[in-house]
């Protein structure tokens, strides 16, 4: 008898029944990061059905002791975090709600950290154990729930970002943080340039920053800790106090004015944290690290700035597919079409992400 | 052995001082850290650059020939065993720190380069490489990366997958993947992630990117004492739960303190059953709020003593005790197996009570020196490998050993990796689904199974021979290094 909550064998049985029958599945949670693969949909899409991961909901285990969680993938990121901040914790990577929603396994499955990716790790970094159903519909478990664990081949930090190619998320185990004791904002006039010359130093001092945002010539720094080294730090850097506490929330979700719809089209670059400044109307974050910009339809100038200077861009909503960005390297696709075969060889789960379908595989 | 004419082949493709034929030289290299498991290697190989592990690789790629990479071979599993029949391709020769980037904190290295190298290049800059597993002195970055090392300070600073941003892979099919890179993510699969840990099975790293951190300007050590091992794991548990994150939490029980102790003169308690070593850093202020929080949970749970380490100096030699352990305990008897297993930390004193308990049944001692902050154990189990029957009891204590920890809801290996060690315990921690997912992800990368045959993942002919655990353990080696 299942617990309340756990669909982990009806989903882990349509993947196996739909590889049977060779019907792709397009995997969906709270369907709040839907306009992300949006895209990879819209032409000429082989017949699909849905799978909804969204009844698949609940804490499997927590306890606060441990630093650890794991809960079934569709857990709505509200109820998880509100939960661990009953116990003054918090998951390090701060996973976007894109339009106020989103799932665990959704946020593990895009691989999206908020803003204090570069101080508390990435969505990856704090995972820790998975257990999915791979594209033949058998249930697998790989890492666990401690910290250290270098049994076998790292399968569970790979499906981060594999936006369910690689598998179907079926519960994670996330390691915690505790929520800092003191936090403040500090804000700064500055020219991007400026800002980034600011981070690149800060970067060298030890400094509890969690999160800097640069945009329109004000870059905001988020200091998190102990009240006394807050305190310090806060002064050492001087700026002005911002007394706003959305701001870091309102940008983690893309609530931040920056966000709305512009007629163009989204970029997000990654990038070395000192790369040069190529876009003044840019919203840089992560310590330089990330950076967004509004680009007209067709102009795919952010690709090239990001690679010249040793990073990515791609378009936010470019259906995790490469359709209208870059490729990857000859060798870096190829080896992705393998793992997708060693993982799902008939293509079950989201077949229209990655790299275009006719490239890896003969439908 | 390996053929005349592949011999040939390497030979007019590399500069002579690039290979290693005679027997002799090649007997260097007959095992890893793990010496109890060593084969001669068929020929040595010892390229200069990423053009030589190119052409080392296809040569081999064109003849089937199985090829084993070595870093600075300290690995503690067997992960760099060589084979009769293949070539052990060691990278201690591209040993030079490239690039170090202070705009963006980051160094670029050669495999080769020692861990501790990369720090003290940057430590006039007051930054430093994290990751400080016990070898740190001899170990490579590149064996780091293949067996995504620790150290003591990984509770607060991670493995070595939280602090490499970047490699270069090469696969057995010549493929050049530039995985990563200065920036924190890439496009595609986490390949990167993917390769931390993957114990040269899946290509060869040829260049490492990595993070460099500030140096924090102030540290501090606590020692405590307990009178049980109890009550030591249970305010270990307290201090985490308190939302206090040390930069080292350990724990020795009472035979580790004593070796240490004898060895060392670290100034530990002797009447203690267990002690702790907590060390905070960061800034002043916050360190010394946490200082104030750590001793009143460690008053709280029982602690019978407590000091705070007055110096560097001071701090140096508590630390020493720690480092020492593995060899002092060395002292106390002819061999000892030395365990890795991973276990929540609020199983700590149940697992540690059980292990106390078989040590009565086996009729071997035990001393636990271990990472209590994050569960990873290492039981070193005392033995006389010229007393009949002593090592074979020794290797099935340790196979119960790791089965506590699985049951536990561990894992066999927390950072010295399965390599040719831990096959066995795989086959208790895996069922045949996972096993054979993990064999598929292996071919993806290397179709025809050349890279580092025989290692990290068993076969599942193997665990149906086996059945149920079997261990084989490890005498350590290099006695001379500190260990964690």
């Amino acid at each position: 008898m299942s617990a309340p909550g756990d669909r982990a064998q009806d989903l882990a049985a349509a993947v196996a029944e739909a590889a049977a029958r060779g019907t792709p599945l397009r995997i969906i949670g709270s369907g709040s990061k839907a306009s992300l693969t949006d895209a990879a949909y819209d032409h000429g899409a082989a017949p699909f059905r849905w799978l909804s991961v969204a009844d698949h909901r609940g804490i499997i285990d927590y306890q606060p002791e441990e630093l650890v969680v794991t809960a079934r993938a569709g857990t709505p990121l509200g109820e998880l975090e509100a939960l661990l901040a009953s116990r003054g914790q918090l998951l390090p990577f701060e996973p976007p709600r894109l339009r106020g929603a989103g799932t665990l396994g959704g946020a593990v499955a895009a691989g999206l950290a908020g803003p204090a990716r570069s101080w508390r790790g990435a969505v990856r970094d704090s995972v820790l154990g998975v257990e999915l159903a791979n594209g033949r519909g058998e249930r697998l478990r790989f890492g666990g729930q401690v910290m250290k664990n270098v049994a076998g081949y790292d399968v569970s930090r790979l499906q981060v970002g594999a936006f369910g190619t690689l598998g179907l998320l079926l519960s994670i185990s996330v390691r915690l943080l505790p929520r800092p004791e003191a936090e403040q904002t500090r804000v700064f006039e500055l020219t991007a340039s400026e800002a980034l010359g600011r981070c690149r130093d800060w970067a060298r001092q030890p400094l509890p920053l969690s999160g800097t945002c640069h945009h329109a010539g004000r870059l905001f720094v988020r200091l998190s800790g102990a009240s006394a080294a807050v305190t310090a730090a806060a002064a050492r850097l001087g700026g002005e106090a911002h007394a706003d506490e959305g701001f870091w929330p309102a940008l983690r979700d893309h609530r931040h004015p920056f966000f709305e719809a512009t007629g163009e089209v989204l970029w997000r670059a990654v990038v070395p944290p000192a790369a040069p400044v190529t876009n003044a109307a840019a919203l840089i974050g992560w310590g330089g690290a990330e950076r967004w910009h509004w680009r007209p339809p067709g102009d795919t100038s952010a690709a090239a700035e990001a690679a010249a200077a040793g990073g990515h861009a791609r378009p936010f909503d470019g259906g995790f597919g490469y359709r209208d960005g870059p490729h990857l390297p000859e060798p870096e696709r190829r080896l992705g079409a393998r793992l997708r075969d060693a993982f799902d060889p008939e293509r079950i789960l989201n077949r229209n992400l990655g790299e275009a379908p006719e490239q890896d595989h003969a439908d | 052995m390996i053929s005349p004419h592949v011999e040939t082949l390497l030979r007019a493709a590399l500069p002579a001082s690039a290979i290693i034929a005679e027997p002799l030289g090649r007997k260097v290299f007959e095992s890893d850290g793990l010496t109890a498991l060593r084969e001669v290697p068929g020929l040595v190989v010892l390229p200069e650059d990423e053009a030589q592990v190119l052409t080392v690789l296809r040569i081999c790629r064109e003849h089937g020939v199985p090829v084993v990479p070595r870093g600075a071979g300290t690995g503690l599993s067997g992960g760099a065993r060589p084979l009769a029949d293949g070539v052990l391709l060691g990278l201690s020769r591209m040993a030079r720190i490239l690039e170090v980037d202070l705009d963006n904190a980051v160094a670029r290295v050669q495999p080769g380069v020692r861990n501790l190298a990369i720090s003290e290049a940057v430590a006039g800059h007051g930054l430093y490489y994290a990751p400080d597993p016990s070898s740190q002195i001899a170990c490579s970055i590149g064996g780091n990366v293949a067996e995504n090392s620790g150290g003591v300070h990984c509770l607060k600073y991670g493995l070595t997958l939280h602090n490499v941003l970047g490699v270069r892979l090469i696969t057995i099919d010549g493929d050049v993947l530039e995985l990563g890179g200065k920036g924190p993510e890439s496009a595609g699969y986490d390949l990167l992630a993917l390769t931390m840990g993957s114990e040269g099975m899946l290509g060869v790293v040829t260049e490492v990117t990595v993070r460099l951190l500030p140096v924090p300007p102030e540290k501090r050590l606590l020692l405590a004492g307990f009178a049980a091992v109890d009550a030591a794991c249970d305010a270990v548990g307290a201090i985490i739960a308190a939302g206090i994150v040390p930069a080292g939490l350990e724990m020795m029980d009472r035979l580790a303190i004593e070796a240490a102790e004898a060895f060392v003169h670290a100034g530990y308690p002797l009447d203690a059953r267990a002690i702790l070593l907590c060390e905070l850093d960061g800034v002043t202020d916050e360190v010394e709020a946490d200082l104030a929080r750590v001793r009143a949970i460690l008053d709280g749970h029982g602690a019978t003593s407590m000091r705070v380490a007055e110096s560097a100096a001071d701090q140096a030699a508590l630390w020493l005790g720690r480092k020492a352990a593995f060899p002092a305990v060395g002292r106390l008897s002819p061999d000892y197996y030395c365990m890795d297993g991973t276990i929540p930390r609020a199983r700590l004193a149940e697992v540690l009570t059980q292990i106390s308990r078989l040590s009565e049944s086996f009729g071997l001692a035990v001393a636990n020196v271990f990472h209590a902050g994050d569960g990873n154990l290492h039981p070193l189990i005392l033995y006389d490998a010229n007393v009949p029957g002593e090592q074979a009891r020794a290797e099935a204590f340790g196979g119960r050993i790791l089965e506590l920890c699985v049951a536990a809801g561990g894992t066999v290996t927390g950072e010295h990796g399965v390599g040719a060690e831990k096959l066995d315990q795989m086959c208790a921690q895996f069922p045949a689904p996972e096993l054979e997912q993990m064999h598929r992800l292996k071919a993806a990368f290397d179709p025809t199974g050349l890279m580092n045959p025989g290692k990290a993942v068993p076969t599942l002919t193997r665990c149906a021979e086996v059945g149920g655990m079997h261990v084989h353990g490890g005498r350590l080696p290099f006695p001379h290094l500190p260990r964690f």
